[in-house]
């Protein structure tokens, strides 16, 4: 999918040549195809432990393609899987998909509304396309990234959640090919450009401590949207100064 | 229709409709001072949160495993400016090799 003509609002970087635009936009993408395919094979154990917690194959995939959002998925089939109830499953995955309401606050400047693209946009919504969108240096290369990222994970997710749902426990588990690691890597990739100002920094730190101090007392997915609100709290409070 | 087939469709609006509900911020809103300040924050919150949930937990406890030393020469590669492939390959290919020799 190619990001649509350029609004009338200003770029983002003002001093950006029409170079660096392009240049910015093809690192975007690439970006989002690296993402996509790092993302994506972690489908395959999605949909093996979705068919193991007794979904069948048209329910996992319905969860893959409209669903979509891996954190919410997991913890659907995982309270399946538990002997829980389909409520219980529904409200585990809506509690984790609160955070992909925050990543519309923060895309809405950046996509284009309404029509085909307003609904494609919010399918798309997720960590991956959100992180690849806020990595871009200009406006062109934000859109660019979250269409790249948001379409190859969809592509790559899919597919690898039919695979596994498919193929089952044979294929083995995606950590011992080091891509949890890869993605922990593509995270970090994201942040390093942000990361220019003492306050920003000092932001991503604490997040970082808030999610990993609250990751044994909350349910899966909380801790993330527990350090959102260290960005919340550092706005409100140097916000009020201007 | 059975009630898994229930609960699969209505996570699925659900999820839709949560997604769809953060672009329906009037853009007025957006643009107030402390707003504009804490999305533009929000990004990183979430990614440094993800960098650590990603590298240093499993399921609902810490770990100190392979993801480390992987994520050490991420870092070290971004530092020196290193295409973002390769930084994520290489903490893949760190992470498969130090588990082959049998840590974490």
């Amino acid at each position: 999918m190619t990001p649509s003509p350029r609004a009338s609002s200003p770029a983002l970087d003002p001093d950006a040549g029409a170079a660096d635009d392009v240049a910015a936009v093809r690192d975007a993408k690439r970006k989002g195809l690296s993402v996509g395919a790092a993302t994506g094979l972690y489908g395959i154990s999605y949909g093996a432990l979705a068919t193991a917690s007794g979904l069948d194959l048209w329910q996992a995939m319905v969860l893959s393609a409209i669903l979509f959002s891996g954190g919410s998925q997991f913890a659907f089939v995982g309270v399946i899987g538990g002997g829980g109830s389909a409520v219980g499953a529904a409200l585990a995955s809506i509690l984790l998909g609160i955070r992909n309401t925050l990543y519309g606050l923060a895309l809405a400047p950046v996509l284009p509304r309404g029509g085909l693209k307003g609904a494609a946009r919010a399918l798309l919504t997720i960590d991956e396309s959100a992180a690849v969108s806020a990595s871009g240096t200009t406006l062109a290369a934000k859109r660019a990234g979250f269409w790249a990222a948001g379409v190859w994970v969809w592509v790559f997710w899919n597919l690898f959640s039919l695979v596994g749902a498919l193929v089952g426990q044979r294929v083995g588990d995606p950590g011992s090919w080091g891509l949890d690691a890869a993605a922990a890597a593509a995270f970090l990739g994201l942040l390093r450009p942000r990361l220019v100002k003492g306050d920003v920094v000092a932001v991503a730190v604490c997040a970082a401590f808030v999610a990993l101090l609250t990751t044994p007392v909350l349910p899966a997915g909380l801790p993330v949207l527990a350090a959102a609100l260290v960005a919340v709290i550092a706005g409100l409070r140097t916000g009020g100064a201007r | 229709m059975s009630y898994l087939w229930i609960g699969v469709i209505v996570a699925a609006l659900a999820s839709f409709a949560q997604k769809w509900l953060g672009y329906q911020v009037p853009p007025a809103v957006l643009e107030r001072p402390r707003i504009a300040r804490m999305t533009a924050l929000l990004p990183v919150a979430l990614l440094g949160a993800l960098v650590a949930t990603q590298t240093l937990t499993n399921g609902p406890s810490l770990a100190f495993d392979a993801r480390v030393p992987a994520l050490l020469v991420a870092a070290v590669l971004l530092w020196r400016r290193a295409p973002f492939i390769v930084v994520v390959i290489a903490a893949a290919l760190v992470a498969a090799g130090v588990r082959a020799l049998g840590w974490g």
